[in-house]
């Protein structure tokens, strides 16, 4: 049997943010869960198809790097990727509209659960293939560099970010990428959500390191481990690795110690997760620890927090209603979008 | 005119996109201070930086996926591959990535990229290197597929493919890099989606490309001398196949052959038989016969790797019989 990793005590710093920054960062977190849970529902109900993976549990790890990223920066994505979407300004209706296989869709309804794109939110979209998006965020972190070096464009000094799973770590597009990045210097973050899981197979049951963060050294680039369940502490490794980045002072790995509430798509029975370990990091759940300090530090209080979460619930009930009646794609356009010039 | 060599067409037509655009790029293994494995990119590192012409680990499929991702977001890259059989490597990038992400995103992206080097089979490179991917990628949505076959039409045809805003496969042929040919001083562009009439006849349309196309004029000129008027027509775009232009040729000649360097199951001929079947069947006099590739690896060999290939020979007889078939 393998042994299993014990959770680290974490010594980071929370961020230190404002009632405003707090509120904001609260109100992306709420609107991850709820959107998730309204495509559980649609999804049971025959009301969305194909693979849908849901992103509860994990809401610390988008909100805490991408609220503390800037509009135009870029963010990569999985096949897990509604949150991450919305996380980085796609609306909740174009998501949505989305999963319901739509024109209004963020992807004209031609990508679906997986492949969630907009190019006015920079987001360089959802890879349903295990670590195909990582050389893809690495083409976009080399286009900041090389338009600020080559082409005098001081103004381009965006930084990426690139999502992905434990899975992924042992693949060899996360190592080349790793490499490429670290020996440019790219403005580039590698964020790995371990949720421990990668369907049914155990990290520990699949890599011979299973502490990630531990990988970057060999690529001479700073690995950080950090409480993925604590939206200010990923904010906190977040907004110090992007501050590197965008000084040209090169890529990240963040490896934040997650966890799926959910199997891994609604498809998968998960069966092999134990009950134990599941409530023991349910008892952990990120939005009501930061609920918690939210009140504790005084940044808000429960009516504030009551209205945010009433709100979120129009939007998600909005964005439902509006894919619900957005039109189809049209037929005569099924071989639009092949070529550019289509 | 100034007499240039293939490899050095290519070489002016990156040189003159780069600098008359900043975001075209090279990148590729040893494509920098090396200059290039077939030299189609010397000195370019020196005259453009090393961000400009960019030498990458070798990391097929990432850097594949990193020119993707900055196609995506603006630049115009053009990614080397060593040999082409490397990319295979890159299968998941140029499929999934390249080729369908356009329309996955739903448009939202587009990706201008070229990616280009030597493919076919060359002298004695052993089955890894000698590979002929055009057939794996025909069926790849979203792709654009050029074969170059002279140093005129490689250097006008890469040109355009780097001003292309979609992916461009662009197969060199690993044993034309030496061919010579007068090229004209000002600039020239040749579109991606034009077959060359490459020798106009009444008798018979022969369909190649590439190398083959010099199989095929070889073949021609004892032809020509028993008498035979045989059209020989270069495709150029093996993706999207100028059917225009085979038509026009059909129509008069009523009989085709294809000549290919790839394999027969699965290769270019078998889907052009099949199109033409669907446009041009009432053209026929005769079934379409194609000479292909035999259906194995690539001996190292240099006698079985000859047989492996179509021979002038071979096209030699096959026009010949085509001709005595009666309607």
């Amino acid at each position: 049997m393998v042994q299993e990793r014990t959770l680290p005590t974490f010594q980071s710093p929370p961020a230190q943010i404002s009632a405003e920054e707090g509120l904001m960062i609260y109100e992306d977190m709420i609107l991850g869960r709820y959107f998730e849970d309204k495509c559980a529902e649609m999804y049971y109900r025959g009301k969305m198809f194909g693979f849908v993976h849901l992103y509860n549990g994990q809401e610390a790890v988008s909100s805490g790097v991408i609220k503390a990223l800037r509009d135009d920066d870029y963010v990569g994505s999985t096949y897990r990727d509604h949150v991450h979407a919305l996380s980085a300004g796609v609306p909740a209706r174009s998501v949505m509209a989305e999963l319901f296989g739509k024109e209004t869709g963020c992807s004209k309804g031609r990508g679906g659960s997986m492949h969630m794109f907009s190019a006015e939110h920079n987001l360089l979209g959802g890879y349903a293939f295990i670590g195909e998006g990582i050389p893809v965020a690495l083409g976009a972190a080399f286009q900041s560099r090389y338009r600020r070096e080559t082409m005098g464009d001081d103004a381009a000094d965006q930084v990426t970010a690139s999502f992905f799973g434990d899975g992924t770590t042992n693949n060899g597009q996360f190592f080349e990428c790793l490499n490429m990045a670290a020996l440019w210097k790219l403005p580039m973050l590698f964020v790995v959500e371990n949720n421990k899981w990668a369907i049914g197979m155990a990290h520990e049951r699949a890599t011979s390191q299973p502490e990630i963060y531990r990988k970057a050294s060999v690529f001479g680039l700073p690995g950080i481990e950090v409480d993925g369940m604590d939206v200010l502490a990923v904010r906190a490794v977040a907004q110090e690795a992007i501050a590197r980045a965008r000084a040209g002072e090169g890529p990240t790995l963040i490896e934040c110690l997650t966890y799926r509430f959910r199997g891994h798509s609604l498809a998968d029975p998960d069966e092999l997760r134990s009950a134990d370990e599941k409530a023991k990091w349910q008892s952990r759940d990120p939005i009501q620890r930061f609920e918690a300090y939210l009140i504790e530090q005084n940044l808000a209080d429960d009516e504030v927090l009551k209205a945010i979460r009433q709100k979120i619930e129009g939007v998600v009930e909005d964005a439902l209603s509006f894919a619900q009646d957005s039109p189809e794609p049209d037929p005569s356009e099924l071989y639009r979008y092949i070529f550019a010039e289509d | 005119m100034a007499e240039t060599f293939l490899f050095n067409a290519l070489r002016q037509a990156i040189d003159e996109e780069m600098g008359r655009d900043q975001t075209v790029m090279v990148l590729g293994e040893d494509v920098g201070v090396y200059g290039g494995s077939y030299k189609v990119t010397k000195d370019l590192h020196g005259k453009y930086g090393e961000l400009r012409v960019l030498d990458t680990p070798i990391a097929e499929n990432s850097f594949t996926g990193m020119a993707i991702g900055a196609a995506m977001t603006g630049l115009r890259p053009i990614v080397e591959g060593m040999n082409m059989g490397f990319l295979l490597l890159a299968f998941n990038q140029i499929s999934n990535n390249a080729g369908m992400l356009r329309y996955t995103s739903g448009g939202n992206f587009k990706i201008p990229l070229v990616i280009r080097g030597p493919g076919g089979v060359g002298r004695q490179l052993g089955a890894e290197h000698s590979q002929r991917l055009e057939a794996y990628f025909q069926a790849v949505p979203g792709l654009k597929i050029v074969a170059c076959s002279t140093p005129y039409n490689a250097k006008g045809l890469l040109k355009s493919a780097i001003r292309d805003d979609n992916p461009v496969l662009f197969f060199e042929h690993v044993l034309l890099y030496n061919l010579k040919e007068d090229l004209p001083n000002e600039e020239y562009l040749v579109p991606l989606d034009r077959a060359e009439v490459v020798r106009p006849g009444q008798d018979v349309t022969i369909i190649t490309y590439s190398r083959m196309r010099h199989h095929v004029m070889a073949a021609v000129k004892p032809l020509e001398r028993k008498g035979f008027d045989p059209e020989v027509i270069d495709l150029i775009a093996l993706k999207p196949i100028d059917y225009d232009t085979l038509g026009q040729s059909i129509r008069k000649t009523h009989r085709v052959i294809i000549v290919e360097e790839c394999m027969k199951t699965g290769g270019i001929a078998a889907e052009i038989i099949a199109s033409i079947n669907d446009r041009f069947f009432d053209e026929l006099d005769a079934p379409v016969l194609r000479l292909s590739s035999q259906d194995i690896p690539t001996p190292y060999n240099g006698r079985l790797e000859s047989l492996t290939i179509v021979q002038p020979q071979q096209i030699e007889e096959a026009v010949e019989k085509m001709m005595q078939l009666q309607v």
